[in-house]
């Protein structure tokens, strides 16, 4: 039984997050935030490429570090942690996962060194309308290699490079990757609820589309990179929800209210011990989700939807707690309880809400329990 | 009990709504945020109130002599009832005729009343309520603006915050320290402060919602008359508790999203089982929504009943909040995940519903806080309804200098 991060790991993750604590403070998130022609933090990005982040699963032959998906596990916690305002999940969570699940050599080849390099930022585009993505919601289609329809929203989407987007051919779902600079490609910055981590429309209009993986195989696809997302995502979500309760705690022990720190009374002690429990929940179901993505395990699906699920409970849990905790100064916007507070909606949202992926999980149970 | 109109109700109900219908703006549906701050939505408002107040339909249970419409409690309800059912512009006048105005009469000598109650009526004056401070919110008993004695007249210094409208106030009522060597409680008198005068700067907050509906005041040497003083010198804190009373039933109604809107969107979404109306877990929280929310407006009925017998607003009144607030927020949030990856999305023109659940989100935080934390109102339940012993006190018995801050 080893069910915790080697020494390697745990060195590499804390190299991370004191590079993070210098690098990427709360004034760095908010010069995102509070800027609207800011998508994301330019130089942030170009730190991080050259400490090799991007590539950390991809493999040295393709430009990466070749360490692995639990590597890339620590990372993201530490990203969650700091609020990095880049479009680090997009590039590596999907668009690099998708290359690496479906691309052709070429394909390979092509796209997965300059990722590394921090040189493309990609994109997922997959919904079109509110509710839950579905086969038969996606409008977006290819014909003769050109790609019509809209995407909304779209993370990422007005500074991606590069598209992976699923749409149909022929009544037949497959993804397709399409470079945004080409041609037919239309992009208009979305208002959302977290302007750290930016969003966009994108309105195709012949814009050449070359299909990644087998045709027909797009929703498969889909929900594979949506597994292996969401057990990355899940660290980012503990990664803040951790740092949500380090904020309580701090100003527990500080603020004091009829004599005595507020942190001495019982209300605050049990909400602070209940977004304990919930963030170590979540953590370890995230870490047997990093294991079954790292070693290709069947239990994959359960084990994301499970790491997905907890954490966006713990997240949504500590972050509007860990703002009840500082009271009227949590309502304002120069303290930062309510970045974090964006951010678990961003993070609860981005790759399909949790009462999805409780269904999804329960249909796995199903499924696993019949075989 | 009978919640259906008698005739007299009825025949209330439908002068009324004749009224409203002859003299206010139609509900358009969609009503987009009125900003305060620009002078002809200033200027609707208090034309509006002022319409109101010469009919009677203003402060509809203040006795006529001061302006009032000299009513029932009933009446007020019905009234407000109708009122919802019309696009009334926004209305600033809330913490004064809710709040400060009945401090006033409550307390107030009939100078005061003369001065106050009767243009706040009608809406040409705006109050604001100067309690909480950056060292003190819950613990509003914990106040350091200091008024020191001069004369015939006080000097006040420090600084308040949280407080909504003081940008647009005329007149605020202001919690001050008076004794700083007597246990807190015994420490503190009301006065009213006019907010234009040179020493008063009010700087808004901005919140994490955006907007800026709020205050920081700062006092520098402001001088003020003793005439300005409510009650008695060490008085305040007793004073203070009839208008935070009144401030918990004001903002006690919840509000935000609703049921109805949560029903609407899922009526035109998917889950992976099918439209999400016909969810059973959805369907399941809707109702749970649904009584939280009916009972929140009949246990304020039951509160309006007790008020028009007579008996003064309880500590039951923290009901409403206690649930509402939290509410508000889980409603928000089921429905952003409802609308998954697209929730994101708070740009009105292109989210469902106009963005009414993203700005729930984003307001709901501000409602679990003001006018009473969730955490302190479970205690004054617990304390003050229950009868359950308050927690060991280190700052009852011990003089307000004396009392530890951490600093």
């Amino acid at each position: 039984m080893n069910f915790d991060f080697s020494d390697d790991q745990k060195f590499l993750k804390s190299e991370a997050r004191k590079f993070l604590e210098a690098r990427c403070t709360s004034a760095v998130v908010r010069g995102v935030l509070d800027d609207p022609d800011r998508s994301y933090d330019q130089d942030l990005w170009k730190a991080i490429a050259a400490q090799g982040w991007l590539g950390a699963a991809i493999d040295e032959a393709h430009g990466g570090l070749g360490l692995g998906r639990i590597e890339l596990c620590a990372i993201a916690e530490e990203l969650g942690r700091s609020l990095a305002p880049i479009p680090f999940a997009s590039t590596v969570y999907f668009v690099a996962e998708a290359l690496m699940l479906a691309g052709s050599e070429a394909q390979k080849a092509r796209w997965l060194p300059k990722i590394a390099a921090g040189e493309v930022i990609g994109c997922f585009a997959t919904v079109e309308r509110p509710g839950v993505l579905t086969e038969a919601a996606v409008q977006a289609r290819v014909e003769g290699g050109r790609l019509t329809g809209v995407k909304l929203p779209v993370t990422d989407g007005d500074i991606a490079d590069l598209a992976v987007v699923l749409a149909k051919s022929g009544g037949a779902s497959g993804l397709y990757l399409v470079e945004l600079a080409a041609p037919g490609v239309e992009r208009e910055t979305l208002q959302t609820l977290d302007p750290t981590r930016s969003a966009a429309k994108l309105t195709f209009n012949g814009a050449a589309a070359e299909p990644l993986g087998e045709a027909g195989d797009g929703m498969n696809l889909a929900e594979t990179l949506l597994n292996r997302a969401a057990v990355l995502l899940a660290f980012e979500q503990v990664g803040g929800a951790d740092k949500a309760l380090d904020m309580a705690k701090a100003y527990a022990l500080e603020r004091y209210a009829f004599g005595r720190p507020i942190g001495s009374y019982q209300a605050i002690k049990h909400k602070l011990a209940d977004m304990y429990v919930k963030n170590e929940l979540a953590r370890s179901n995230a870490y047997y989700g990093a294991w079954a993505l790292n070693a290709g395990a069947a239990e994959l699906p359960v084990a994301a939807a499970a790491a997905r699920v907890a954490a966006c409970d713990a997240f949504w849990y500590a972050a509007k707690e860990n703002l009840q905790t500082h009271g009227g100064m949590g309502y304002t916007w120069d303290v930062d309880c309510h970045l974090y507070y964006r951010r678990a909606q961003q993070l609860g949202l981005v790759a399909g809400g949790a009462k999805a992926w409780k269904e999804r999980l329960v249909s796995s149970l199903e499924r696993r329990n019949v075989a | 009990m009978d919640f259906n109109d008698t005739p007299e109700e009825a025949a209330y109900r439908a002068t009324a709504r004749a009224w409203l219908e002859a003299n206010a703006p139609k509900r358009s549906g969609g009503r987009a945020e009125s900003d305060l701050d620009d002078p002809s939505s200033m200027d609707a408002s208090r034309a509006w109130q002022r319409k109101k107040a010469e009919a009677g339909y203003a402060c509809i249970t203040w006795p006529k002599e001061w302006g009032g419409g000299g009513g029932a409690q009933w009446q007020a309800v019905i009234f407000g009832q109708e009122e919802s059912g019309f696009d009334a512009p926004a209305n600033p006048f809330t913490i004064g005729l809710g709040m400060c105005v009945p401090t006033v009469m409550a307390v107030g000598n009939q100078a005061d009343k003369e001065r106050f109650v009767r243009p706040a009526v009608r809406g040409d004056e705006i109050w604001c309520q100067l309690f909480s401070e950056p060292s003190g919110g819950s613990d509003v008993a914990a106040a350091r603006t200091r008024a020191v004695r001069d004369g015939d007249q006080w000097v006040i210094n420090g600084q308040k915050v949280w407080t909504s409208g003081a940008h647009y106030s005329d007149f605020g009522l202001l919690l001050a320290r008076t004794d700083p060597d007597v246990p807190k409680h015994k420490g503190l008198t009301m006065f009213w402060i006019d907010m234009k005068a040179p020493g008063v700067e009010v700087r808004p907050i901005h919140q994490m919602s955006g907007a800026s509906n709020f205050n920081e005041v700062y006092f520098t040497d402001l001088r003020i008359s003793d005439a300005q003083r409510i009650g008695e010198v060490g008085a305040g804190w007793g004073t203070s508790l009839v208008t935070l009373m009144n401030e918990r039933l004001a903002i006690g109604g919840g509000g935000g999203a609703s049921h109805r809107q949560v029903l609407k969107l899922a009526r035109e979404i998917s889950t992976l089982t099918g439209l999400a109306a016909k969810d059973n877990g959805l369907r399941e929280k809707i109702a749970d929504w649904f009584i939280q929310a009916e009972g929140i407006k009949y246990t304020r009925y039951r509160t309006l009943t007790a008020l028009s017998r007579g008996q003064t607003p309880g500590p039951e009144s923290s009901i409403g909040k206690v649930v509402g607030a939290a509410l508000m927020q889980d409603m928000a949030n089921t429905a952003l995940e409802l609308e998954d990856q697209f929730g994101i999305i708070s740009d009105p023109a292109s989210a469902p519903l106009s963005g009414a659940f993203q700005s729930a989100l984003m307001a709901a935080p501000g409602l679990r806080i003001a006018g009473g934390t969730d955490e302190i109102l479970r205690n004054i339940i617990a304390e003050r309804v229950l009868g359950l012993p308050q927690d060991v006190r280190l700052d009852k018995n011990v003089a307000f200098k004396d009392i530890p801050t951490g600093r």
